[in-house]
């Protein structure tokens, strides 16, 4: 079972009802915070990290002595990472998707391949949770191929959460991807709601079962829940803005270790989740 | 000399555009005949990311010496100083009036890039 926790709007939850829902679960559960640009799992899990990976992606190299400036690399180049002015060859690593073209359209073999750091994957225990989050370089850009590192821990045999960055763009969509089932995190505010939708068209892009919290489920209005009935979109858990969640959460604890009623709650949408996964 | 100037239009009596890598059109003018070649620069302007690599490829390539224009990201900038191109930035107005008043002596050019990289 594979879960990402995601969320149009930053700051709904996700991370609360991914480490709660895992907290709660126990024995042999994995943690994937794949928020790489900002990942605050840790922050209530407390995993001990016992591995730490450096991540790089393949970048060119150009050799000037076999370089003929035919231009090839440069006109296959989708990102504009390489120049050529007259005889001189400029390359901008940090622009760079690593596709591979430009080595592949080189009529020279002048092109060979070097690193450019995206940052660490960190793997630990977090009591019996197995924890695993990845932490992109201060300065770079581009979160997929870290995301995809942290997700090759994944077992498809044991249940698998997956802590989603934010919003819509390709970072989200890779933590989403090829996942069970996709746990949508909102509250019904006219932000929440804007954003859920834009995040719901994604998922159905993708083709992935999804189900809603609603977290703070006691302010604003019902346009969620009428957006959620228009949509068949199941809502599975509800948690009201309560002052002793927010404070227990800005202490780091989780929720169900300090309020265990909820527990049950967390437990019960696992269950729905799996009857959900288990008819798609 | 020659000179390059970012432009929205395609001749001499055009605003000048303040982005350059984004540029619509960069022209290439000699100072002393006002003689002056329009460059398209639309496939840039569409460009995922690093539109400035190439806009300052393409001048580095035209033979102009200088670019004057708005403002310059870093990885135009490096383009550039690469290609031997001075920049001079907060350029405004006209492109003719730009070429008129540039004074090679007098301008202040650019020691790096004034704009932050869209990436």
């Amino acid at each position: 079972m594979i879960i990402s926790v995601a969320s149009g709007k930053g700051g709904t939850g996700k991370t609360t009802i991914a480490t709660n829902l895992a907290f709660s679960l126990g024995k042999g559960v994995k943690v994937l915070d794949c928020d790489v640009e900002e990942p605050n799992a840790h922050l209530f899990l407390h995993p001990q990290i016992e591995k730490t990976e450096s991540i790089s992606t393949p970048i060119p190299v150009i050799d000037e002595d076999k370089c003929t400036y035919c231009n090839k690399c440069v006109e296959i180049c989708r990102y504009n990472s390489i120049a050529i002015i007259g005889k001189t060859i400029l390359t901008f690593p940090e622009l760079c998707h690593s596709c591979g073209g430009c080595m592949a359209v080189c009529p020279e073999d002048a092109i060979t391949e070097t690193g450019r750091e995206l940052g660490v994957v960190e793997l630990g225990k977090s009591g019996n949770i197995d924890f695993i989050h990845g932490k992109l370089r201060v300065g770079e850009a581009m979160s997929p191929p870290l995301i995809n590192e942290v997700r090759s821990y994944i077992e498809p045999d044991s249940i698998n959460i997956i802590d989603a960055p934010p919003g819509t763009s390709c970072p989200v969509i890779a933590a989403m991807k090829n996942t069970d089932f996709v746990l949508m995190v909102t509250e019904p505010t006219p932000f929440g709601l804007h954003d859920l939708q834009l995040a719901v068209e994604a998922v159905k892009l993708i083709d992935i079962p999804c189900g809603l919290v609603i977290n703070r489920s006691d302010i604003g209005n019902n346009d969620v829940r009428a957006y959620a009935d228009k949509e068949n979109l199941p809502i599975l858990l509800e948690i009201p803005f309560d002052r002793k969640i927010a404070e227990v959460y800005s202490k780091g604890y989780l929720i169900v270790e300090k309020m265990p009623e909820y527990k049950e709650k967390f437990l019960e949408l696992y269950n729905s989740i799996e009857n959900i996964v288990g008819k798609a | 000399m020659k000179i390059a100037l970012t432009s929205q239009g395609k001749d001499l009596d055009s605003d000048m555009d303040p982005k350059f890598g984004r540029a619509a059109y960069i022209l290439i003018v000699d100072t002393e005949t006002l003689e002056f070649e329009a460059l398209d620069n639309s496939e840039n302007v569409n460009s995922f990311r690093g539109a400035g690599t190439q806009a300052a490829a393409m001048v580095g390539n035209s033979g102009a010496k200088v670019l004057l224009t708005g403002h310059c990201g870093p990885n135009a900038f490096k383009t550039l100083d690469a290609a031997g191109v001075k920049v001079v930035n907060d350029v405004m107005g006209t492109v003719r009036s730009a070429v008129k008043e540039f004074d090679y002596d007098k301008a202040t050019f650019a020691q790096g890039a004034d704009a932050e990289s869209y990436s």
